[in-house]
């Protein structure tokens, strides 16, 4: 159960950003998260509550967005959508294939709550 | 220009302004950060740091990882002995618990330094950094980092490795490959071990085994080897050779190398050193259908 440390990561940087940018709360972060990532979407929403606990993010809504796997064939040129574990060209047949989306471990966005939002 | 009229918006920036933009702020004070940051880039920045400390040295680091049980401290038992009086090495051990594989790297002779992780399931950049200061780097050629044996956790993070090799013992099943795909796609090398009981196991098929690892489009040599009897040490011991050569020369010319793990690619991480916060700016596009 590694996404607990992936969280932990994530924290560190919502709350750098949520210090730049003043702001008081974290309302949402989005993630973008292949299958070839490595981390699994659900223990990744299952560890964030314990990990945002006493920070800024504390309360926030955590978004993650799949990608589907694909490669392009370095042969022939082919790009296709393939399981995680066969990406060889579906075309050609050829392994020499670099994968193009899936393997995205990455913080997309975060909305933040500034000290105008509060009520007047 | 001013922010309440709405005179400094210009067709150049407006995009910026709008709610997919980097700058909209909505009516409540609601901001929009769009990062597009690896989630273990402060890691990855700890492992490039690593990476360097052993370029520095001209010291190759070989990352192993396997299951559990598959035999890593015994392949490096049988390597330390075939490259006695050749090649400096050390060890980093990683465990959940115990000193039980510092004390056999140990006892041939070899300095050694265990981590263990409590619960952690795998190493990260930190422990290994903590690990280096009890190292003694400018009197090694290879440094051999042991990860914590599992085929999951260990593969999302960059230690500062050069190589990462895999270790898959024939008792565990050729599909393994098939089935841990992150881990595979990660491999420099593969090691198909404890090959000796392949004459009592007629379920494992080395070709089997190689072709899965193909189907990751990895083209990782696929290495038979028994450390226990010694066919196919040979072969691993050739390739350690060509490689503590190989980086030598990188070294030279000012190059390193980083290990086939790939997690969302290089260009991640150079926007974060250049940009250094958030790359936003720096990184490529969202991709389509992403």
């Amino acid at each position: 159960m590694h996404e607990l440390s992936v969280c932990q990561a994530l924290i560190e940087q919502v709350v750098d950003i949520a210090r730049e940018h003043r702001a008081t709360g974290v309302e949402r972060i989005l993630l973008r998260v292949g299958p070839l990532s490595g981390v699994e979407p659900a223990l990744l929403t299952t560890a964030f509550p314990m990990a945002a606990a006493g920070t800024v993010a504390e309360g926030a809504r955590l978004d993650v967005e799949g990608s589907p796997v694909t490669v392009r064939c370095r042969t022939c040129g082919h790009e296709a959508e393939v399981p995680p574990n066969r990406l060889v060209c579906p075309a050609c047949g050829d392994y020499r294939t670099e994968v193009r989306s899936g393997d995205e471990m990455l913080l997309a966005r975060v909305e933040l709550i500034t000290a105008s939002a509060a009520p007047a | 220009m001013c922010d309440t009229c709405g005179c400094n918006v210009t067709p150049g920036n407006r995009h910026l302004l709008e709610p997919e933009g980097k700058l909209y702020r909505a009516p409540d004070g609601r901001v929009a950060v769009h990062v597009l940051q690896g989630l273990l880039s402060e890691n990855d920045r700890l492992a490039a740091h690593n990476r360097a400390h052993f370029d520095s040295h001209g010291v190759l680091a070989v990352n192993l990882m396997s299951s559990p049980g598959a035999g890593k401290t015994a392949l490096l038992e049988a390597t330390i002995s075939a490259l006695s009086g050749e090649m400096r090495i050390a060890v980093v051990e990683g465990d959940l618990e115990t000193e039980n594989d510092a004390e056999r790297i140990r006892a041939r002779g070899v300095p050694a330094v265990q981590i263990c992780t409590g619960s952690a399931c795998h190493l990260d950049a930190h422990m290994v950094h903590d690990a280096l200061h009890q190292v003694d780097l400018p009197g090694l050629d290879i440094l051999f980092i042991e990860n914590v044996g599992n085929l999951v956790c260990p593969a999302s993070f960059d230690l500062g490795q050069h190589r990462n090799v895999i270790l898959l013992s024939v008792t565990e099943g050729d599909d393994k490959p098939a089935k841990y795909p992150v881990m595979f796609r990660a491999a420099d090398l593969v090691l198909l071990t404890k090959t000796d009981l392949l004459a009592v196991l007629d379920d494992f098929s080395p070709e089997r085994a190689e072709r899965h690892v193909r189907a990751l489009a990895s083209e990782a040599p696929v290495v038979s080897l028994s450390a226990r009897k010694g066919p196919g040490m040979d072969r691993w011991i050739g390739w350690l050779r060509s490689e503590v050569t190989a980086h030598r020369e990188r070294v030279a010319r000012g190059e390193t190398r980083r290990p086939a793990i790939q997690p969302d690619g290089e260009h991640l991480h150079q926007a974060h050193e250049q940009g250094h916060g958030h790359a936003g700016r720096l990184a490529p596009p969202p991709r389509p259908g992403g």
